[in-house]
């Protein structure tokens, strides 16, 4: 019960302070102070209380697109293991359903973007859809190798079977590349920096930012807080693969996982502050390199 | 142990084609440069006992090929002023999915004309061969003088993870000589590519052919 509440609240109420440490983070290689952690809370109830300005050209798509977000990826997270602890809901074959809940999530996203009529957001749609395109076989591949190495079909079983090597034997190399592609896919899904700067509003490499120009109040935050799920579900696909080890004691297991998905956020805030933007004819390759790793761990583990 | 010297093996292979996809050469170089760091601890993991000669085997690795030669080759790098690869004879992604297929292709044929099952060992020769492979597509498809070094430089480090099969049977002499060997063709490479940009203001390798009296 303790178990359901923690697992619960960490999953509802924990995500948008990853995106407060990021940007600490970003604030400290920069030399500022930075905005508080809690940044991102106050920027979410500062939009809920404000009202809406909505153009006149838009259909009611425009209005649903955000609460399907939310509720696709709310979904999502429901079929998620969080560390040590098991999905809220699991069944064979739930990882394709978690996928493509994301599909949705974006499907709803883009068509939203598309809705407005303005060519401004008709281009970040097509960028958003042209690196989704790639991103899935990264995505899928990777849930092969671990649907192959854990012989189970459900995502807890997949996930939090931790991967032993004593058990699993030679499992480690094809992790370590799964890994590494996951991570780019990670990156990439959320908007993080070679591929996408959350933080700027510049035309040329606009993707997830340009698609909710027109989003105001409310709405707004509602993307907002959906998109920091999305960090921290697929954070958390990462994080299962990469930690070894759970203790026997719930308590030091949510904290090492909580830690864990600190660490990341730092990781990436530091990665954000140390390398460029890649330019945007460049992204596709990072992305093929992500499902060519994905690919050739699955190779690795049949061959 | 073993599980380990495999997560490096494919960290290894993963840094082959960042090598191959990236156009700019300093992160190139710098690729190349931890490349040959993590070989030089692959060493102390193959094998069971430390002894003086693999430690300085090791340590010998890591500053030559790990500090040294990517410090020469900045240097280098700095003196002819060129900043990124244009117009490579291969473009950088398709060179890319060339060196992915012939790694995948490498490791399939590897298992079916060696069935057994040669347990801790299993990743260090299709690893070595797609290494140097993936050093021939990078020194046959660039055109800068440099890409072709570091192209010859991961040859040179696919040799030495195949070495390491032979560790035990090969004397410290022979393999410091090796690395000896590497260090000087690079260092005379790169004072000659800072003559070849001084004289001729540039480096493409393409007008070198096409040289006259």
């Amino acid at each position: 019960m303790i178990n359901l509440i923690i697992h619960l609240a960490l999953f509802l109420i924990f995500p948008p302070f990853l995106l407060g440490v990021i940007n600490k983070t970003k604030a400290l290689f920069a030399g500022r102070k930075g905005a508080p952690f809690f940044q991102t809370y106050y920027d979410i109830f500062k939009l809920l209380r404000k009202g809406m300005v909505i153009s006149s050209t838009t259909t009611w798509i425009f209005g649903a697109a955000p609460l399907i977000t939310l509720s696709a990826v709310l979904t999502a997270g429901t079929l998620m293991p969080l560390g040590s602890s098991p999905a809220l809901f699991s069944f064979t074959g739930d990882f394709l359903l978690f996928a493509y809940l994301f599909g949705l999530a974006r499907f709803f996203t883009t068509t939203a973007a598309l809705d407005t009529g303005s060519a401004f957001e008709g281009m970040g749609a097509s960028r958003e859809v042209t690196f989704a395109a790639l991103t899935e076989p990264a995505l899928f591949f990777a849930f092969l190798v671990l649907v192959k190495l854990s012989g189970s079909l459900t995502l807890t079983g997949m996930l939090s079977s931790n991967f032993d090597s004593l058990i699993y034997p030679g499992s480690t190399a094809p992790l370590v590349m799964v890994s590494i592609g996951l991570f780019i896919v990670f990156l990439t899904e959320n908007s993080r920096i070679p591929v996408d700067d959350p933080n700027t509003h510049l035309e040329l490499t606009m993707i997830h930012e340009v698609m909710i120009l027109d989003h105001s109040g409310p709405l707004l935050g509602i993307i907002e807080y959906a998109s920091s799920l999305k960090l921290f579900l697929l954070g958390s696909i990462l994080l299962n693969i990469i930690i070894p080890a759970y203790t026997h004691s719930l308590w030091l297991n949510w904290f090492i996982f909580t830690m864990a998905m600190i660490g990341l956020s730092v990781i990436v805030g530091i990665l954000e502050s140390s390398i460029a933007r890649l330019k945007m004819p460049r992204v596709p390759s990072l992305l093929i390199a992500a499902v060519l790793l994905c690919g050739s761990a699955f190779i690795l583990l049949l061959r | 142990m073993n599980e380990l010297l495999n997560a490096i093996f494919v960290i290894i292979l993963t840094l082959n084609l960042f090598a191959l996809g990236n156009g700019r050469l300093l992160s190139v170089i710098r690729i190349v440069a931890f490349q040959g760091i993590l070989l030089g601890i692959l060493p102390l993991l193959i094998h069971s006992h430390l002894t003086f000669s693999v430690i300085l085997s090791s340590l010998a690795a890591i500053t030559l090929k790990g500090l040294v030669i990517p410090g020469i080759m900045k240097k280098a790098l700095r003196d002819v002023q060129i900043k990124r690869e244009v117009e490579p004879l291969v473009g950088l992604l398709p060179s890319t999915i060339i060196g992915a297929v012939l790694t995948a292709v490498v490791f399939l044929v590897y298992r079916r004309i060696n069935p057994v099952d040669q347990s801790h060992l299993s990743l260090i020769i299709p690893t070595s061969i797609s290494v140097i492979f993936v050093g021939f597509i990078l020194l046959t498809t660039r055109v800068k003088a440099i890409s072709q070094v570091l192209g010859y430089l991961l040859l040179e480090n696919g040799i030495y993870i195949f070495s390491l099969l032979l560790i035990e049977a090969i004397p410290l002499v022979v393999e410091m000589g090796m690395l000896l060997d590497l260090f000087v063709s690079i260092f005379i490479v790169s004072i000659i590519t800072n003559h070849i940009n001084r004289a001729f203001s540039s480096l493409d390798t393409r007008m070198l052919s096409a040289l006259k009296e």
